[in-house]
């Protein structure tokens, strides 16, 4: 840690002394250094463990080096930005981990034939079999549920911001906020009750039930706020122009927000996307093609996970992280046609 | 057409604000009238309660009457909507529609509100944009977005876009305060030429302006934070800068106080 130099100090009140502009680097490198050497001493055999050790030697580091030289001020900015980094690396580093087991796993029986066929006729521990079936359940379950959840929470949320007023407006509020937290086991579970009251068998479309139960306060949440930064002035352009105010949030409050809203629906798909828990009580899986939704048991992306991986067998495993693999993929192409919609559909700019 | 307003013992309240006791004018068609006044003392609450939009704001209402041409703005069953289709409004900051290209917010209004023949938008536009003095400035450009274009060049789009919809009465709250000279000399301008054909209100801080471009000019003050504010005098643009009858609105006008 004795790399820091010192640069010539000048007889001026604006300019004081500033480390190198390696120097961060260098102090990142010596921490490293260190902290190797510390667990060599000690039988640390943990990265993990090295890795703490080198950020906090970072951080530490950064502050007594540029308080020598730059002073109090300066190596108190230091250290904020080191531990902005730290900080970052410590959330960035198990994001690519478990992106980087699941393709290195997931490549392995991932196919057009794995895309394209189903689990009807191979056992657990044969290899073999396809994911068609749940893809296509997949597909259907969360389209049937973004069809309910999304024009009603967009609805919702327009009734709160331009609408809703005292009492009613304030209590639709808490009942939204109340409705993020349900667990969406307890969403399967209610489902479920009105299934037995009817005395019917699952199918594919009570998930979509469920599923749109958790996808609702989501798609509120959003909204509300896309809408809240549409500015009043637009409202009030519009309005002194002798335009009706349905017309107004119509024609110039909801394209204003478009972008942000859309962006709203697809994370909230991604959210429902994975769920396994109602899926399991409500859809209860299979091995065969069901393309219909609103009869007989469906298999779905998660619960074939799930039930793959549960079954302990490595042809099954295989099966489950090139699954898991599609369902990344899957979410993350969602998430891209999203952005592309927001940058599409934002307001314009330029001459 | 241009119409006359009428105003006699009006109120706006915010909530159980009182923000204005009542004022009582008549504004003259094809005449530029200029309200002035310290901040704060309701003017362009008054200027909001013409066209029916102070009670867009939460818990705005109004008590009182507003006569456009003998029909009363504030009457049982009167609808907003079409008050605000003759008396038309301008806003302190320009405030084009981000989504829509030049033409489309000058059509706006016209489009948000029904069919238009394509040919007959296309005419409408183009003597809008010429009525606003912008036209020789966006004709090669017209289907490119209206916020690229420069803060003076914004307002005049909304000045266009106002009277696209052909209203009797015209609405300006502070048109200026956000531009620079040049394109406040442009709008003053234009105030010149739109008076001719619509009845215009202004409120502005700046007396001069007050001064250049009004026939009549309207003195509003509060006695004290919090009061409402309350019209001292309206007069004659001349007489209330020369002459004016109460000492208040000559202190005001000199700098003594306000």
């Amino acid at each position: 840690m004795s790399n820091a130099a010192v640069t010539e100090k000048r007889a001026s009140t604006l300019r004081g002394a500033r480390l190198p502009k390696w120097s961060p680097y260098a102090i990142a490198a010596g921490s490293v250094a260190v902290a190797v050497g510390i667990g060599l001493a000690a039988g640390l055999d943990s990265r993990v463990q090295l890795g703490l050790i080198a950020g906090l030697l970072f951080i530490l580091g950064s502050y007594v080096i540029a308080a020598r030289v730059e002073g109090r001020r300066q190596a108190k900015d230091r250290v904020a930005t080191s531990l902005v980094w730290v900080a970052f690396l410590l959330a960035v580093v198990p994001l690519v981990s478990l992106v980087w087991t699941t393709i290195a796993r997931g490549v392995k029986v991932l196919d057009v034939y794995f895309l394209t066929h189903s689990m009807g006729v191979v056992a657990d521990s044969q290899p073999g079999g396809g994911i068609y079936h749940a893809i296509l359940g997949s597909l259907e379950q969360v389209g049937l549920a973004t069809l309910i959840a999304a024009p009603i929470g967009v609805l919702t949320a327009i009734y709160l911001v331009e609408y809703g007023r005292g009492n009613l407006a304030r209590s639709v509020t808490f009942f939204v906020d109340v409705m993020t937290g349900i667990p969406s086991i307890v969403a399967g579970l209610f489902i479920l009750s009105l299934m037995l009251m009817f005395d019917m068998q699952p199918f594919g479309f009570a998930g979509s039930l469920a599923l749109a139960i958790l996808m609702m306060p989501v798609v509120v949440r959003s909204t509300e706020e896309m809408l809240k930064l549409v500015p009043n002035e637009l409202r009030e352009a519009s309005l002194a122009l002798g335009v009706p105010k349905w017309r107004t949030i119509l024609k110039v409050v909801l394209p204003t927000s478009l972008g942000g809203i859309t962006t709203g629906i697809m994370l909230a798909i991604a959210r429902i996307a994975g769920e396994t828990a109602p899926v399991l009580l409500l859809v209860f899986g299979s091995k065969f093609i069901n393309a219909n939704p609103f009869e007989g048991a469906q298999a779905s992306l998660p619960l074939y996970i799930y039930q793959q991986y549960g079954s302990g067998e490595t042809p099954a495993y295989d099966r489950a992280w090139a699954a898991s693999l599609t369902l990344i993929a899957f979410v993350m192409i969602l998430n891209m046609v999203a952005r592309g919609i927001a940058r599409w559909k934002a307001p314009k700019t330029g001459r | 057409m241009a119409k006359r307003i009428d105003v006699s013992g009006l109120t706006a309240y915010y909530g159980s604000h009182k923000a204005i006791e009542d004022i009582s004018m008549t504004v003259e068609p094809r005449s530029v009238t200029a309200f002035i006044g310290p901040s704060g003392c309701g003017k362009s609450t008054f200027l909001r309660t013409l066209n029916r939009m102070h009670e867009v704001t939460p818990g705005g209402r109004v008590e009182g009457k507003v006569l456009l041409d003998d029909e009363d703005l504030y009457g049982t069953g009167i609808d907003p909507v079409s008050v605000r289709r003759e008396v038309g409004m301008v806003f302190q900051r320009p405030n084009p529609f981000p989504t829509m290209s030049i033409f489309d917010n000058v059509a706006a209004g016209l489009k948000l509100n029904g069919s238009y023949k394509k040919s007959e938008l296309q005419d409408i536009v183009e003597k809008s944009l010429k009525g606003a003095n912008l036209w020789n400035e966006v004709k090669d450009r017209l289907n490119k977005p209206g916020s690229g274009l420069s803060g003076g060049q914004q307002q005049r789009l909304c000045i266009a876009r106002a009277i696209a919809v052909e209203p009797k009465v015209l609405l300006m709250d502070e048109p200026c305060s956000a531009l620079d000279p040049i394109s406040t000399l442009a709008i003053e301008d234009l105030i010149g030429e739109l008076k001719e054909r619509f009845t215009i209100v202004i409120v502005t801080h700046n007396m001069q302006q007050a001064a250049r471009v009004s026939d009549r000019t309207a003195f509003f003050n509060l006695a004290a934070v919090g009061q409402p504010g309350k019209l001292i005098e309206i007069d004659d643009t001349e007489r209330i800068f020369s002459n004016p009858s109460v000492q208040a609105t000559e202190d005001y006008i000199s700098g003594r106080f306000g």
